[in-house]
C-alpha cells in the first residue's frame, strides 16, 4: 500500500484499536462510525484486549504478490476476550501446533517489506500465550 | 407485471485465450448474443467485470465495449461486485427493463485473467476483501475460504472426502460441455492428493484461472413478442443482498447471510419455493461453497448440505442437478463473466439444448452469484415461458 495510506492506519494497526457499540455492546475491529451489527452511531474507540482464542485458521502455501518470501504462514481468525474478532497472522508457532481453540496473545511484528527502498509494514500478529516458568 | 425476457445468448469457450484481448472476447460474445436476439441496437449496455483495472490497466469498459460494438451513443457502464459482477449485471438489467425506461439491454460479462502472473491474479482477486485490514495480513481469497472450510468440517463433523465429491461431479459434467475449460475426469483421490493451496483447500477444489466472455440480450415482454421465438426465458425473480464484508466480523461464519436474504426475496418475487427448482447453478469457486450454498438457498438444513453431495443428489441424474456444465470449477470462472455463464448454462437446459447433459424437461432454474466470501450475493430465477 502507498505510504500515506499505511501511515494513516498505523495507530489502529499498531495498538489494536477497535470500536465498541454503546447500544448493543458488541466490539469489532477495525473501528468505524456505525455499528455493523445494529447500525447504531453510538460507537466509541477502545483498546481491544490482547488475548483471545483461535476460531479458525489456514496455512497459506500460495501467497499473494509481496508475501512470496514469507510462505508458508498461518492466518487465523482470533476471538478476543471481549468477543471482537481480528484476522491476523500467527507467529512464534510451529504449523503443527496450531489448533482451533488455542489461547493466543497479540504481539507487534513485521508484516512485509514493500521493496528494498520502500517502507516496512508492521502490525499485530498472535502467538501462543506464554506460560509462566516455561 | 410481466417480467423481462432473455431473447439472446452468446458466449466464448473458457480457457487460455492467448491470442485474444479483453475487448476481443467481449465483442465476440456480444455479437453472438445480438445475432441470436435478432437485434442490431440496444438501449443500454452493462459490462460485468471485476479486474480490468488490476489486470489490464483498463477501466471505462462501458465506453470501450460500446465503441468496439459500433454502438456509439448507447449508454454503457461497468458493473462490479467482485465475483458476483455477472449476477449483479443481470439484476441491473432486470431493474432497467422492469422500470420501463429501457426496452432492450445488452449485458456482456468478461474477464481476461491470463494477461498477468498467478501471484498478480491472486492479489487482484483478494481485492474482493478489505485491503486495509484483511488483505494486508497476507490473507488470500483461497485462504479466507479455507477458514470457512475448516470451521465447517469441525463444527458439523464432516470428512473432507464428502466435500471433495463436488468437484468430481463438476468435472464429469464438463466433459460434455463444449465451452468448458477443464474437460478431464477426476476422482476423489485425485482431489485429496492434489497440492494444498491454503490448508485444507486443495488445488482440485479451486476454480481455475481462465479467460472468457458471455452475453445476454434482455428485453421487455412487449419487445420480445415482436420477434417470435419458440421458447421465452423469463427472469421470474432477481434479488441482491450484501453481508458484512469481512468474514471474521460475521456472528455466524457458516451462513452466508446475503445468500439467504437474496434467495428469500427472489423466491417471493418469482412465487416459487426451493422444491420447484429443476436445475441449480451455485457459485462453487471453492468446493466448500457448494454445501453452504445448498443450505443457504433452502435445499438443505444448516450443516447438512454435504449430504446432498455425498448422496449424489446434485449430479445430472440426482434430484437437484447442479452446475450441469461443470460450474465454476470445471466449466470455468472468468470472474466477471461467471454469473452470465451460469445463465447461459441454465438457458441451455431450459431450452432443451444441453446435449448429452440435458436433464428431463426443466422449467425453473436458480442462479447464485457470490462476490467475495459472500459480501454480495445475487440470486436470479429463470423460467421457461
Amino acid at each position: 500500500m502507498s505510504v500515506p495510506r499505511y501511515w494513516r492506519e498505523r495507530k489502529i494497526k499498531y495498538r489494536l484499536i477497535g470500536g465498541k457499540c454503546k447500544t448493543c455492546n458488541r466490539s469489532f475491529y477495525p473501528p468505524r462510525k456505525v455499528c455493523p451489527y445494529c447500525s447504531s452511531r453510538e460507537v466509541e474507540e477502545i483498546l481491544l484486549p490482547r488475548k483471545g482464542k483461535i476460531l479458525s485458521y489456514t496455512i497459506i502455501n500460495v501467497p499473494p504478490k509481496g508475501f512470496e518470501k514469507y510462505s508458508p504462514y498461518v492466518i487465523a481468525i482470533v476471538e478476543l476476550e471481549n468477543g471482537a474478532r481480528v484476522l491476523a497472522q500467527l507467529t512464534d508457532i510451529d504449523e503443527n501446533e496450531v489448533k482451533v481453540g488455542l489461547d493466543v496473545e497479540a504481539v507487534f511484528r513485521k508484516y512485509s517489506e514493500q521493496s528494498p527502498v520502500g517502507i516496512i509494514e508492521y502490525g499485530i500478529k498472535f502467538r501462543p500465550v506464554l506460560k509462566h516458568g516455561a | 407485471m410481466e417480467k423481462p425476457v432473455i431473447i439472446g445468448v452468446g458466449y466464448t469457450r473458457i480457457g487460455e485465450h492467448w491470442e485474444k484481448s479483453l475487448r476481443d472476447l467481449a465483442v465476440e460474445a456480444a455479437l453472438m448474443a445480438l445475432d441470436n436476439a435478432g437485434v442490431n441496437r440496444v438501449d443500454a449496455i452493462y459490462v460485468s467485470n471485476m479486474m480490468s483495472g488490476a489486470l489490464q490497466d483498463q477501466e471505462h469498459l462501458g465506453s470501450l465495449i460500446a465503441t468496439y460494438l459500433g454502438l456509439k451513443g448507447t449508454p454503457a457502464c461497468k458493473v462490479e461486485a467482485a465475483c458476483a459482477s455477472g449476477g449483479m449485471a443481470i439484476h441491473q438489467a432486470f431493474l432497467a427493463v422492469s422500470s420501463g425506461y429501457y426496452d432492450t439491454v445488452l449485458i456482456v460479462g468478461v474477464e481476461k485473467m491470463t494477461d498477468k502472473l498467478t501471484s498478480e491474479v491472486t492479489f487482484a482477486l483478494a481485492m474482493a476483501e478489505d485491503r486495509e485490514y484483511v488483505v494486508s495480513t497476507g490473507a488470500t481469497f483461497v485462504g479466507l475460504n479455507a477458514l470457512l472450510y475448516r470451521l465447517y468440517l469441525t463444527k458439523f463433523n464432516v470428512g473432507q472426502k464428502s466435500i471433495a465429491k463436488f468437484p468430481v461431479i463438476a468435472h464429469e459434467n464438463a466433459l460434455n460441455a463444449p465451452h468448458a475449460q477443464l474437460k478431464r475426469k477426476i476422482s476423489v483421490e485425485d482431489v485429496l492428493s492434489s497440492p494444498i493451496i491454503a490448508d485444507p483447500i486443495r488445488l482440485l477444489e479451486c476454480a481455475p484461472i481462465g479467460d472468457g466472455a458471455a452475453a445476454l440480450v434482455i428485453s421487455s415482454p412487449e419487445v420480445a413478442k415482436e420477434s417470435p421465438k419458440d421458447t421465452y426465458i423469463e427472469i421470474a425473480g432477481s434479488a441482491a443482498a450484501t453481508d458484512i464484508m469481512s468474514l471474521h466480523e460475521r456472528l455466524d461464519l457458516l451462513t452466508l447471510f446475503a445468500s439467504v436474504k437474496a434467495a428469500q426475496k427472489a423466491y417471493k418475487m418469482a412465487k416459487v419455493k426451493p422444491s420447484d427448482v429443476d436445475v441449480l447453478e451455485v457459485h462453487d469457486a471453492f468446493s466448500i461453497l457448494a454445501p453452504i450454498a445448498l443450505e443457504d438457498l433452502g435445499f438443505a438444513k444448516k450443516g447438512e448440505g454435504w449430504k446432498m453431495i455425498e448422496n449424489m443428489d446434485v449430479s445430472l441424474s440426482g434430484k437437484l442437478p447442479t452446475n450441469t456444465m461443470g460450474g465454476l470449477k470445471a466449466r470455468g470462472h472468468p470472474v466477471g463473466a461467471t454469473g452470465i455463464y451460469q445463465a447461459v448454462d441454465a438457458i441451455l437446459q431450459l431450452k432443451g439444448e444441453a446435449g448429452k447433459n440435458q436433464v428431463d424437461n426443466p422449467t425453473l432454474a436458480l442462479l447464485q452469484s457470490t462476490g467475495g466470501v459472500g459480501g454480495t450475493v445475487v440470486v436470479n430465477i429463470l423460467k421457461r415461458g
